[in-house]
């Protein structure tokens, strides 16, 4: 038996965790089959087929696929696993709107969020905002599994020419409708996949003060995070988000603002290679898992770093 | 117009989690339990629904232990008019927990189901989804803003690009995020008003759905330590450190 991975796209282009999916799929079997369901997505679909370890590219395509219906996509994928063992995709947003509709059907208990593959039915995952790691062992014939992207590297993107085989399209569901959808476009590194990550908290005390953290995120090519209160006290928008409930990232260089660090909160960011924390308590729980700490007011310190970064001439861009 | 809504007893989250040493799982004796907070959100949203005239009755049902009581009774004491128990033993999955659900929707026949759109003890974010995919029926997931227009909702969903808008047809499930409202806190007067109100028990054996694990837990463990770092004493410092010692910048 094989692999089914389901590709994340937006009918032009893959996106980035589909690579780090394939990766993990290619964990547990080495046959690995890839779907891409959408509409005019042959361009995505083609850059699908050149990645060296996809041996086969299913092309899903309808009118109504177009906006990522989970309603719409699971039943094609639940027809499309009688073939295969496994069904996986990336526990983002996508994937955790999709995957649990086609585990149920499949009458199969999903294993959510892996972070490593130990073998074709043993995985690591966290649990409890990763303050445990769970080994478990899926004892369902088909196995749905949602991969954590962060945990494992893209794959090589080309070099490969998987063929690319048309699967029947399946019926609109009718009662979910796609209305729109508010894409916050930035020139900015995504936050799941900058090297640099510069987050503020409720510390920041305004939206307006977010200008600082803007100002170190464009000296270090950063992505912006940003801690739940502060998008909750309405600061940035929730696509910013780092923590449980929302984005976990694992840059080279993870920047904490004016953020006292619940666990809610580190649970997103703790896996950083290098995380520096600037929060006036000295007792802040952020400062127990940052590598450099400085008990300063933001304020007066977010200033001077800027300045001390201005002075460095080897800026990355 | 009828609202069911799922709430789930968790370790509180403000508590630190500690990890048995025999690696069976986590500690839970002596250790403070409350309803999972998105699920408190999803409470809060039926219940102002229903202050709004819009609903006629709420419903909170939970899946557990004994225990789990004290959950429903605490949505009661925020505004859910009764509670069902489904009690049962031992590790839950969420599909044996939806199947359950799905049991007490086709008996009490909602026109909307609420819940969190994740528990924080297993972190797992199946039950909506798989619920709706027994049930057929339409689901928004991880809603922060909820429009009821005539039989349909109309939902705006966090995703990671930012927002999205469907309009689901009635009815549905929605799983909710932790802005879609600001839950009450239960008076005084409410919570004594709520030990009258009634908790109808079952036992999950009763529901003809097999419930046992599907998943072996081989093993949990502590997560690796990071080792403690230091406190820089100023900006430059810092600087100095990240660019030669970390070589990050």
């Amino acid at each position: 038996m094989s692999v089914l991975l389901v590709a994340e796209h937006n009918n032009k282009e893959l996106k980035p965790f589909t690579l780090n999916a394939v990766t993990a799929a290619s964990q547990m079997d080495t046959d690995l089959h890839a779907v891409i369901i959408g509409n005019n997505c042959g361009d995505a679909a083609k850059k699908l087929s050149e990645l060296p370890l996809v041996k086969k590219v299913i092309q899903v395509e309808a009118a109504h696929y177009e906006n990522f219906v989970a309603e719409n996509f699971a039943p094609v994928i639940v027809k499309l696993a009688e073939n295969y063992s496994h069904v996986v995709c990336s526990a983002n947003t996508f994937g955790k709107n999709l995957m649990p509709r086609i585990a149920a059907s499949l009458d199969t208990s999903q294993v959510s969020d892996i972070i490593k593959v130990i073998s074709a039915d043993t995985f690591l995952r966290p649990i409890y905002a990763g303050n445990a790691f769970a080994t478990v062992k899926s004892k369902d014939p088909k196995k749905c599994i949602t991969i954590r992207p962060t945990s494992f590297d893209p794959c090589e993107s080309s070099g490969g020419s998987a063929p690319i085989e048309k699967a029947e399209p399946s019926e609109e569901f009718n009662n979910t409708k796609f209305v729109k959808r508010e894409e916050i476009k930035s020139d900015r590194p995504e936050l799941g996949t900058a090297r640099v990550v510069v987050s503020g908290g409720r510390g920041m005390q305004s939206g307006d003060n977010f200008k600082l953290i803007t100002s170190v995120a464009d000296k270090l090519n950063a992505a912006i995070g940003a801690s739940r209160a502060a998008v909750d006290a309405g600061y940035i928008s929730n696509d910013h988000q780092v923590g449980q409930t929302g984005k976990v990232v694992v840059p080279d260089l993870y920047i904490a603002i004016g953020i006292s660090g619940a666990i809610q909160h580190l649970a997103g960011m703790k896996e950083s290679k290098v995380i520096v924390a600037i929060n006036k308590d000295g007792e802040a729980p952020i400062f127990s898992v940052a590598d450099y700490g400085l008990e300063a007011d933001l304020f007066e310190a977010v200033p001077q770093f800027i300045e001390e970064l201005n002075k460095l001439n080897t800026i990355q861009k | 117009m009828k609202i069911l809504v799922a709430v789930k007893r968790v370790i509180d989250y403000n508590v630190q989690v500690r990890v048995k040493e025999d690696n069976t799982g986590v500690v839970t004796e002596n250790v403070k339990m409350s309803t999972n907070p998105p699920d408190d959100n999803a409470i809060e949203e039926a219940v102002k629904i229903k202050e709004s005239g819009k609903a006629t009755e709420v419903v909170a049902v939970s899946v557990g232990e004994e225990k789990a009581q004290e959950t429903v009774r605490k949505a009661l004491a925020v505004g859910a008019d009764r509670g069902i128990l489904i009690k049962a033993d031992g590790i839950l999955e969420p599909l044996a927990v939806s199947k359950l659900l799905q049991k007490i929707v086709e008996k009490e026949k909602p026109d909307l189901v609420f819940m969190g759109k994740q528990a924080i003890d297993d972190d797992c974010n199946q039950t909506g989804q798989m619920l709706s995919a027994l049930l057929n029926w339409p689901q928004a997931t991880f809603a922060s803003k909820i429009e009821i227009k005539d039989k349909k909702l109309e939902v705006t969903r966090e995703i990671d690009e930012g927002l999205e808008t469907i309009e689901i047809n009635i009815p549905a499930i929605v799983t909710c995020d932790l802005r879609l409202n600001e839950p009450r806190y239960a008076s005084l007067p409410n919570i004594m008003k709520a030990k009258k109100k009634p908790i109808e028990q079952i036992n999950a054996s009763d529901l003809g759905v097999d419930t046992s694990p599907r998943i072996e837990q081989i093993k949990v463990e502590e997560p690796p330590k990071r080792k403690a770092g230091v406190k820089v004493k100023s900006v430059a410092e810092l600087v100095q450190k990240l660019k030669n010692e970390a070589k990050v910048i």
